[in-house]
């Protein structure tokens, strides 16, 4: 930890991540205007940061709602749909991981299989098809996006098992009369942590991206719901005469996976420098 | 889905038999292996011809987008690696790193709707979207390069860095050779390994078609056609697209295989 702290990729990475997670969560309280409720009479009015005339701090959209408002609410939906995503992911990858490694054999192949199956169509493509087939709800989107991310965790959690457990400390516990459940969360599980860590971190950045990708092809949560990927397809259709609006939330989706991708080369330096 | 709302049921049923819907779907889904497997991928039910057609006419579009983004991303790629590395610690290797990182993190799609905004509505220099001439072609392709490009830039920086610290490369030096020719034919040549593989496996992502760059300049490609397939439910086109990119994928992969055996020859497949 006290390393981690003193990696300067590590610590601007979580402190722009930080930011971005503390807006998103104060939305009620710092959003100025209601993100949803359209307001016609004042449509597209340039931010007032710039000079602009307009009582809002980023702008408003083509609906004359609030950019600021809109940006903050869809924030909390873009990182909770990532952060679960990721979650659900590890949980998976690490279960289904585990149970390969320790059981092998039949399961192991099947899995693997499954694996390589996977890696072989283009995460977009594949998460765009199975939205097409699931739908957009929330819970759909979660699924999709960690169903694309489960495989990277199984085959690493996979690759260590096989390591670990023939290593002489794991033969002692056994010795020892240590049960093979046990053996399996109390002497592997925490062994395997560090590199779920670092693959975790960067996957948040790529469930970000994959997440505002959906949405900005429409696929993603539907309006009037804000959604950085929607603002910013929103905001094309405005380039020649009110550039804030895709300009804004593109900001946003970079900072966030900005923040990951350093927070996760920090973490990797710091655990793994192996990786 | 396929008929006018409120249909006859006649025609429901009789739409189910003539697309096989009234069969449990492991047999569903053994005629469409077998149907896949004599070339036949089912009728687009947006075009009204063959989904596999309609698919392959899409494909030029696509390879050239491919191509030219893949020869941006070695290019570039490579050559910001090398200074990075050889210039080591320097500003060089700083604004090389930073402009990785970005590359890594600024989503396409945004990038891509920054250059239009710069190129094509404020400058107008770049036409935004179509496919008429190699001017078209640029800002697509740009987009298109930007993450593979960093990948191929970090890592040709860190493989060479390893590599830089051999003990032949001191050889090299040594015996008075010029550095240049330390660092591209001594040094860069063992570095290729690496950077092929993610070199292959970008090139089976960017030819499964770039669904979002090919979005975002109307161009007429594989991605934009499974994005406007989705929408209008035309399940063939998808199914073909997906099928078409999985294979190329795991061909190229194949590819890259083979071509480690000819590049190491100490790489031996038993």
């Amino acid at each position: 930890m006290k390393r981690l702290l003193r990696s300067p990729t590590a610590v601007t990475g979580g402190v722009l991540l930080l930011l971005v997670v503390v807006a998103s969560v104060a939305a009620p309280l710092l959003a100025p205007a209601d993100p949803v409720r359209p307001s016609f009479g004042r449509r597209l009015q340039p931010p007032r940061l710039l000079g602009g005339a307009s009582a809002s701090a980023l702008g408003t959209d083509n609906l004359g709602r609030d950019i600021l408002a809109r940006l903050l609410y869809g924030g909390r939906v873009s990182l909770v749909l990532a952060a679960s995503a990721v979650a659900l992911a590890a949980t998976a990858g690490v279960i289904v991981g585990l149970a390969a490694g320790v059981v092998g054999g039949r399961l192991d192949d099947l899995v693997m299989r499954l694996a390589d199956v996977q890696l072989a169509f283009p995460v977009i493509m594949l998460a765009i098809a199975m939205v097409a087939v699931v739908g957009t709800s929330p819970a759909a989107l979660v699924s999709v996006l960690a169903l694309s991310g489960w495989v990277l965790y199984a085959r690493t959690v996979r690759a260590n098992v096989l390591t670990i457990r023939r290593l002489e400390y794991v033969e002692a516990a056994r010795t020892l009369g240590a049960s093979e459940l046990r053996v399996i969360l109390r002497h592997i599980l925490p062994n395997t942590l560090a590199p779920i860590l670092v693959i975790g971190s960067s996957q948040f950045a790529t469930m970000v991206l994959l997440e505002s990708g959906l949405s900005f092809l429409g696929l993603g949560i539907q309006p009037p719901q804000p959604s950085w990927g929607a603002m910013l397809a929103e905001g094309r259709d405005y380039l020649s005469n009110a550039w804030w609006l895709a300009t804004v939330p593109g900001m946003a989706i970079s900072l966030v996976v900005l923040g990951a991708n350093l927070l996760g080369d920090g973490l990797r330096d710091v655990l793994d420098p192996r990786l | 889905m396929l008929l006018p709302e409120g249909a006859p049921q006649s025609a429901v049923d009789e739409l189910n038999r003539h697309l096989g819907l009234r069969e449990p779907l492991w047999i569903q889904y053994g005629i469409f292996l077998r149907s896949v497997a004599r070339g036949d991928f089912g009728q687009s039910f947006q075009y009204r011809s063959p989904a596999l057609r309609v698919v392959v006419e899409r494909l030029p579009a696509t390879i050239q987008l491919a191509a030219t983004a893949m020869l941006l991303t070695v290019l570039c790629g490579v050559s910001i690696g090398v200074v990075a590395a050889v210039r080591q610690g320097t500003a060089y290797d700083y604004a090389g790193t930073v402009l990785a990182v970005l590359g890594q993190s600024l989503p396409n799609f945004w990038l891509g709707i920054m250059l239009i905004l710069l190129f094509g509505v404020t400058l107008r220099w770049l036409p935004t979207s179509g496919f008429q001439g190699w001017t078209y072609l640029v800002l697509p392709s740009v987009t298109l390069a930007a993450f593979p490009t960093a990948l191929v830039a970090r890592l040709t920086r860190s493989s060479l860095l390893e590599i830089l610290g051999q003990e032949y490369i001191r050889t090299g030096r040594a015996k008075g050779l010029a550095e240049p020719v330390v660092v591209l034919r001594h040094a860069l040549k063992n570095a290729t390994i690496p950077l092929l593989t993610v070199i292959g496996l970008q090139i089976g992502t960017l030819l499964g078609g770039a669904v979002i760059t090919e979005s975002i300049f109307a161009w007429p490609g594989m991605g934009k056609l499974v994005v406007d397939a989705i929408f209008f439910r035309d399940f063939p086109v998808v199914q073909t697209i997906l099928i078409l990119s999985a294979t190329t994928f795991v061909v190229i992969n194949l590819l890259v295989d083979v071509l480690y055996t000819i590049l190491d020859p100490r790489i031996r497949y038993g």
